[in-house]
């Protein structure tokens, strides 16, 4: 880097960044231009709808599907008996279509694209199958014991082969410091199903052609790998397969996977040779979206009578209902932050990931670490109850510190924990325990996140091409997908910022066809402004070599003499000689050899692939915050109101204060969510809550008008100009906080979510007794 | 009409309205609704689906100024009516600008029911306080923003 790009990296005030910048695809967005999965429409499209099974667990003796075949307007009928397909998942225990057995009522037996949804639909009626139904398991205990319906035979066990174990010493020794402790504190807890909800459902439009060329559109959040499991599993050659991402209607974990709908969309397509549409209805999208991982957590922490944390244990069992997607793997992000959001010297954490006939879990914002937090966070308050202090400087006392190795060599560098412990107890005005009198609370929690990327497959990077138009133009082409989130804004902002033109030049592109991107793992881990921003830092400060150069010698400087700024290259020495940027693009590219501007750059965060033991750094970075929550109980209805939040972030600089503030904003609303309203009902592992009215999420009139977004910390040394990610962290310790808040309110511990009237009545009464 | 969503039989009707301050006219069989003729006939993808059951008023559109689910409207009780939506109102229109300034908008699913359910309010009540917007918008849903830009952007617009 040369001295005069420091210098402009280093400078306290920047023309962009850390403004309330606009978002880039906000006039898109607002006036309805922009296209969704659902918006797709092809010439000669067809609709396709799904036959599932009304079964839990049956085994399949016969399918015949000719009745279908003769409804007018139906086009192609497929089941698993037509292709020889591979398995979906990451333990490929899921195949696409089912054929011999049905594991879960969500299970597709077949599938039917015609010229309109209600004949596919009324097509569906016209197959017949014959089941022989097979008794099945709902509670993941009971599916753990001898005897229990096996899921998948061929295995023995209920029990997925996922090792989820880490020790920091021998079990014996952790048992000691148990036994010796002053204080100990156990506890069960359990969290929910819960529906990520986008407003967008998922969906994917396929068009296998004459040619041979199998197009997909979709909304998923993860396309390269899309695109890849898509090729495995339909057998086919990934240099015929292209993915195009339409514009993404919300997603927040629920388009990590490829899921049998998008196999199924394509095996109809490459049947019928035309286009299908396979879009999920609300309903659809409660039934059969993969939901968030419900969680059972067993834990225990102990602590010496100084109030410092000695060992937490953590016994967690997931159900990953019959096939294992990226639900059960919030498992190991639980893991991380049992072991190193706080200081706590011993260790123990062990996951269990258990199939049954319920559905199969996806992950969602937070990816396990509002589930574990949710016990945590309640922990420490009751610990430092028991201890008779008070849970801020108990909080205090045990926050991590800058530049710490923790248990499971998690490296902390920036960490700004207990700065942001102590201005929420400040904003939220904290005078200690039951201060606000009766019926009315406050509770506190910290949350810890991965902020740098992480590093769940063995790349963890992101690529970046930067081309210059002759009208001055800038594309940054990127891997990285903008899910909602505002990080294609993030993006636009740093290469105009290092380019010197207004943000307003730069187009983010990013919905071509992923083999004229490069490569990108995914949108996932509040990674994309923190690994995609690093690329198109890197890229960006290629092309301003380029336009330095050039600069140089059109205006006769040197090229330490180049600053560019508000659109002008120019002499810093003699602002007079100034070139317009685009007209100085045009000098580069319109002359005897010539040059484009053109750049490109790859970034791979510096973590770790976590070794056989769990152990490693798996984040190039960590978020850290503290959540402060006032609620009232209504003391006759137990209807709780949340009536402010102060949610205080530690994520570096901030590249956008508007986008920044509407990710904890939302976060926080999503945490609420899940805290006190959602919870998709289950009836032997059938949804039976599947409309948005018996589905609660929160509205307008159930967040509070107080949420106060806060951000306090130094500019990490890894983050794009020392920002670090933030798209999850807002709903992490929400639960937590509340149900602290509840306690501190009216004297009860709610140990499960949501926490409803009717719980925390039941709670108050067995209390009275 | 091979390629809608719904079926579209032979029996069809012309249907004369008023769309966006435009005479307009479809054919179109009974029972199909506001959303599907926008979304499916015209091919105006400006007004979202989100649940087709009057939930989530991803929908919302005004016939004759006042708000409806489109989802839940019959093309039968639209005619002779007018009907605005998200396309009908002005890029550079206030409420627009402060979605967009304001950074109400995330991912933007949710965004064009939620302008015309507060274009509305603002035709009715052009200075509202923060608790008429919140009751003005509480049949919107919206997954991303949480309300509180939103809110933000149309006490913004009111104040303009």
């Amino acid at each position: 880097m040369s001295a005069a790009q420091l210098l402009l990296e280093r400078r306290a005030e920047y023309s962009v960044i850390g403004k309330p910048v606009p978002k880039v695809d906000g006039d898109l967005k607002v006036t309805g231009a922009a296209r969704y999965v659902d918006d797709v429409k092809l010439p000669n499209m067809l609709y396709a709808k799904v036959l599932r099974s009304p079964y839990p667990h049956a085994r399949i003796k016969r399918i015949d599907v000719s009745g279908a075949l003769r409804v007018p307007g139906v086009v192609a009928v497929v089941t698993a008996h037509d292709f020889k397909l591979g398995r979906l998942g990451i333990l490929q225990d899921h195949p696409p279509l089912k054929g011999d057995k049905v594991r879960s009522v969500r299970d597709e037996v077949a599938a039917v694209a015609a010229v309109d949804e209600e004949t596919a639909e009324r097509a569906l009626e016209e197959i017949t199958v014959e089941y022989e139904e097979l008794p099945a398991v709902f509670d993941p205990i009971e599916a753990m014991k001898d005897g229990a319906p096996l899921i998948h035979e061929e295995l023995g066990t209920n029990v997925a082969p996922v090792n989820f174990t880490f020790h920091s010493h021998p079990p014996e020794e952790i048992e000691r410091v148990f036994e010796r402790a002053r204080a100990v504190v156990e506890g069960e807890f359990r969290t929910q199903y819960m529906n990520a909800s986008p407003l967008g459902t998922m969906g994917v439009v396929a068009h296998y052609d004459s040619a041979g060329y199998l197009t997909v559109y979709t909304n998923t959040q993860a396309p390269f790998l899309y695109r890849r499991d898509l090729a495995r599993v339909l057998g086919m050659d990934p240099m015929r397969i292209r993915v195009v991402q339409t514009e993404i209607g919300g997603s927040f974990g629920r388009g990590m996977d490829l899921y049998p709908p998008d196999v199924i969309a394509c095996l109809l397509s490459i049947k019928a040779r035309a286009p299908v549409r396979l879009v999920y209805t609300r309903q659809e999208e409660l039934m059969y979206a993969p939901p968030r991982q419900p969680v059972i957590v067993r834990m225990r922490t102990a602590a010496d009578r100084d109030g410092r944390l000695l060992a937490r244990e953590a016994r967690v069992f997931l159900d990953a209902g019959p096939y294992v997607s990226w639900g059960p793997y919030d498992g190991r992000v639980m893991m991380v932050t049992t072991t190193s959001m706080y200081n706590v010297p011993y260790v123990s954490y062990d996951a269990k990931v258990i199939y049954t006939n319920n559905p199969y879990t996806g992950t969602q914002r937070g990816a396990g670490n509002p589930q574990i937090t949710f016990a945590i966070e309640q922990q420490m308050d009751e610990l430092a109850e028991e201890l008779g202090m008070d849970p801020v400087e108990f909080r205090l006392l045990n926050a991590n510190r800058p530049n710490t190795v923790t248990p499971q060599g998690i490296r902390i560098t920036s960490c700004a924990m207990a700065e942001a412990i102590r201005r929420a107890a400040e904003l939220i005005g904290w005078r200690g325990r039951g201060s606000l009198g009766p019926n009315r609370g406050i509770g506190f929690a910290c949350y810890f996140h991965v902020g740098g990327g992480a590093r769940i497959y063995r790349s963890d990077g992101c690529g970046a091409v930067i081309v210059a138009d002759d009208f001055g133009q800038i594309a940054l082409i990127t891997g990285s997908t903008d899910i909602g989130t505002g990080s294609d804004t993030a993006l636009a902002q740093i290469v105009a910022e290092v380019l010197g033109v207004p943000v307003s030049w730069v187009r983010v592109v990013n919905d071509v066809d992923v083999s004229l991107r490069p490569w990108d793992v995914g949108t996932h881990a509040s990674r994309a402004t923190f690994v995609a921003g690093n690329a198109a830092l890197m890229a960006a400060r290629e092309a301003r070599r380029v336009l330095v150069k050039g600069a140089a010698e059109v205006l006769g400087v040197s090229e330490d003499d180049v600053e560019l700024r508000d659109g002008y290259a120019f002499s810093r020495s003699d602002p007079s000689r100034r070139i317009e940027i685009p007209k100085l693009i045009r000098r580069i590219h319109f002359r005897e050899r010539g040059n484009v501007v053109l750049a490109t750059a790859f970034y791979d965060p510096p973590n770790e692939m976590q070794d056989e033991r769990w152990y490693g750094n798996i984040s190039a970075t960590y978020t850290f915050g503290c959540q402060a929550v006032q609620v009232r109980v209504d003391p006759e209805t137990m209807q709780v109101f949340v009536e402010r939040v102060v949610s205080v972030h530690d994520i570096g600089r901030v590249l956008n204060p508007l986008t920044a503030e509407g990710q904890v904003h939302g976060g926080v609303a999503m945490g609420l969510g899940l805290s006190l309203y959602e919870e998709l009902v289950l009836e032997r592992g059938a949804v039976v809550n599947s409309t948005l009215m018996d589905y609660l999420l929160p509205t307008a009139l159930e967040v509070p008008p107080d949420v106060q977004a806060v951000f306090v910390g130094e500019d990490d040394p890894e983050g794009p100009f020392g920002a670090k990610g933030l798209g999850e962290t807002g709903t992490v310790p929400t639960a937590a906080a509340v149900a602290n808040a509840i306690y501190d309110a009216i004297g009860v511990r709610p140990r499960r979510t949501p926490i409803t009237p009717e719980y925390l009545w039941r709670l108050k009464r067995e209390k009275g007794k | 009409m091979y390629g809608l969503k719904f079926p579209h039989s032979a029996r069809t009707r012309e249907i004369r309205f008023v769309l966006n301050g435009s005479e307009t006219s479809v054919r179109v069989p009974p029972g199909y609704t506001l959303l599907e003729t926008l979304r499916y006939v015209l091919r105006m993808t400006g007004t979202k689906e989100g649940c087709a059951r009057g939930d989530c008023g991803e929908c919302t559109v005004l016939v004759d100024g006042v708000p409806v689910h489109a989802c839940l409207t019959l093309m039968s009780q639209v005619e002779g009516r007018s009907v605005l939506t998200v396309e009908g109102i002005d890029r550079q229109h206030r409420l627009i600008r402060a979605f967009v300034e304001e950074g109400a908008v995330q991912c933007g699913h949710c965004t064009p029911g939620i302008v015309v359910a507060a274009y509305h309010l603002l035709s009715q009540v052009p200075r509202p306080t923060e608790e008429q917007v919140r009751e003005a918008l509480r049949g919107n849903l919206c997954r991303c923003t949480g309300y509180v830009k939103i809110i933000r952007a149309v006490l913004k617009a009111g104040e303009a």
